[in-house]
């Protein structure tokens, strides 16, 4: 006889099915690997001045510098190595990314079962509160905390959490509304549970699927604001690049055809946000009941 | 119907001073004005005569009505770097703004409904998929980093059209504006293509879903049965269905575009309200940063409503929700 599969077995081997999916799973994993080992791996520390030399800079891909470094992507105007870089900027795209993203996950969690527990005034008044939020575009609501606050990782990161709760939030009230009317939960008020159980035992695990896929396409979201506010000059500090910043700082280079300097950290940002949502894409498809064989 | 638009009024008043309290606290309140505003080798007896003229000294709650008396009058403080009246500074650069954005929906509608309606009649041939890979694209790849790769690829190295700037201007009833002459299209072309490209993915998708769902239904196999022309089912019976979501799409878009404009004005270097922002911003100049936050903020809320109006004209549904909910 056959034992039935684990649930995450069974969503690890429909995710497998789409060699797409696959690809893009293998490249997110590299990228991740990447900006976890980043010092380990990096032929310089651009952020060392010591390591750097202004004689070194602006030097087109494939180039050696006085020490016998190879600049195999180029180095930007103060002589840093655009690879380095690059692994460094990565650290900080993908943290600020996915730290906004849990964070707001959790702000918005709290919110929408609050909401869809307790309705009434609760509901009426978080709702009300997500619908005019997401009735502003977002880059808006963004640009307004950070012209308060000024710039900063931390500051960055609690405005993208403040941009994103909502989404959560009003998915999770949805799902959770629809969940509470199910006979489980039924059942577990008849068994005379507390509430707090039934809601973070029963109801919440019910409400995380549809809440991942959004995770995931908000992770990929997330680094795309990130990276604009930051090549707007507003996100993070010159001294804690991004991708974002990265590509701001080769602007003006690629004008006079240096065009490095900007165009390898945009090919980074642009294969870390499309793995992302490669994956995104097929958790949808593979999380969703109504597509189940 | 009057009820529903008193009470939706009435929303949109309020949501507007709970931004203006949020702005007003946040730029003036948070960090020290005194610093910026004043001498720092002025003495101290100085200071607080010029703490006392800018009303500094007030309790807060003071100081907001006042900031609120004089923006209803329309005077909203003076830019501390160009020395004029702020309000008066976006105004100015409005138009440039107003022009582009208003480019750039054109574009979206223009290609996105035909290529959305062409991807939604033949899904599996290789035209109708190419679309849609486009469209993913167009959605997931930043915006930003799309609007560097076009200077890069035709200014840079094609130098076809110029990397940014807005180029002469002609008057059209005392507004300048670009489109009338071909160098001003010339500059507007890539900042408008950038901008637009959300917004085209957006309406590809909408009207390719639409068209899809469109096609079995009833009426159109009736039109069909008919014996009418391909094109009457296409162009009256699906589109006429499916144009009002996609309508109301085109409304609600057109804050955004506003508000993502920031981010195309400031890679062309187009002199409009959104690159001034960010300029503002990065030098602190208060008052124009109150000035632009609460003039995009109300363009958004009234775009909202006027929208929700409209829909609520166009589909009663609307209407008997709102009241029950």
């Amino acid at each position: 006889m056959q034992r039935e599969p684990t649930p995450f077995a069974r969503i690890a081997a429909d995710f497998a099915e789409s060699r797409l999916a696959l690809a893009g799973l293998a490249l997110l994993t590299l990228i991740l690997l990447v900006a976890v080992f980043a010092p380990l791996i990096s032929p310089q520390n651009p952020y060392d001045l010591a390591q750097l030399d202004v004689l070194d800079s602006r030097l087109p891909p494939g180039s050696k510098s006085g020490t016998g470094l190879t600049f195999w992507l180029g180095s930007d105007g103060q002589g840093r190595d655009i690879l380095s870089g690059i692994f460094y900027g990565l650290r900080i795209s993908l943290g600020v990314g996915a730290a906004s993203t849990l964070c707001a996950l959790i702000i918005g969690l709290t919110m929408g079962l609050c909401a869809a527990y307790f309705g009434g005034r609760t509901d009426s008044l978080i709702m009300r509160l997500v619908d005019i939020q997401l009735s502003f575009p977002s880059i808006l609501i963004a640009l307004i905390l950070l012209a308060i606050l000024g710039q900063g990782v931390g500051k960055t990161t609690f405005a993208l959490i403040a941009v994103q709760w909502a989404y959560y939030a009003r998915t999770v009230r949805g799902t959770a509304l629809i969940e509470r009317g199910k006979e489980y939960i039924e059942a577990a008020a008849c068994l005379a549970l507390p509430p707090a159980r039934i809601v973070l035992r029963h109801l919440l695990p019910n409400c995380l699927p549809p809440l991942m896929v959004i995770a995931t396409v908000q992770v990929a979201a997330a680094i795309t604001l990130e990276a604009t506010l930051s090549y707007l000059g507003i996100g993070v500090p010159i001294t804690e690049p991004s991708l974002g910043l990265l590509i701001k700082n080769g602007f003006d280079y690629m004008l006079s055809g240096q065009y490095w300097i900007s165009f390898f950290p945009g090919v980074a940002l642009v294969l870390t946000i499309v793995s992302i949502n490669l994956v995104a894409d097929q958790l949808r498809d593979v999380l969703n009941p109504r597509l189940q064989k | 119907m009057t009820a529903f638009i008193i009470r939706r009024l009435l929303q949109s008043l309020l949501v507007l001073g709970v931004m203006s309290l949020l702005v007003f606290v946040g730029v003036y309140a948070i960090g020290n004005p005194v610093d910026i505003l004043i001498n720092p080798q002025a003495d101290q007896a100085d200071i607080a005569r010029a703490i006392a003229a800018l009303g500094l000294d007030k309790p807060l709650w003071q100081q907001y009505l006042i900031f609120l008396k004089h923006a209803l009058a329309g005077d909203l403080g003076k830019s501390f770097v160009y020395n004029v009246p702020a309000l008066q500074l976006i105004l100015e650069r409005m138009p440039a703004t107003l022009e582009l954005a208003l480019a750039a929906t054109g574009m979206a509608v223009l290609l996105g409904i035909p290529l959305g309606l062409w991807a939604g009649l033949a899904p599996d041939s290789w035209p109708g998929k190419l679309i849609m890979t486009g469209s993913i694209l167009g959605f997931s790849l930043p915006t930003f980093w799309v609007g560097v790769m076009l200077i890069m690829l035709f200014a840079v190295q094609l130098g076809w059209l110029p990397s940014g700037g807005r180029g002469p201007t002609t008057d059209l009833l005392g507004i300048p504006v670009s489109f009338l002459s071909w160098d001003g299209i010339r500059h507007l072309i890539l900042p408008a293509a950038n901008l637009a490209l959300f917004e085209l993915s957006l309406l590809i998708r909408m009207t390719r879903a639409g068209t899809r769902e469109a096609l079995l239904q009833d009426y159109v196999k009736f039109a069909r049965a008919k014996g009418l022309s391909n094109a009457r089912v296409i162009g009256v019976h699906v589109l006429k269905n499916i144009l009002i979501p996609i309508v109301t799409v085109i409304g609600l878009e057109f804050g955004s575009v506003i508000a993502f404009a920031i981010v195309t004005e400031s890679i062309f270097a187009w002199p409009g309200m959104g690159k001034l922002i960010i300029d503002s911003i990065n030098v602190l100049d208060r008052p124009v940063i109150v000035a632009y936050l609460l003039i995009v903020v109300s363009l958004v809320i009234l775009i909202n409503l006027a929208v929700d109006i409209a829909y609520s004209l166009l589909d009663p549904r609307v209407r008997i929700g709102a009241a029950t909910a």
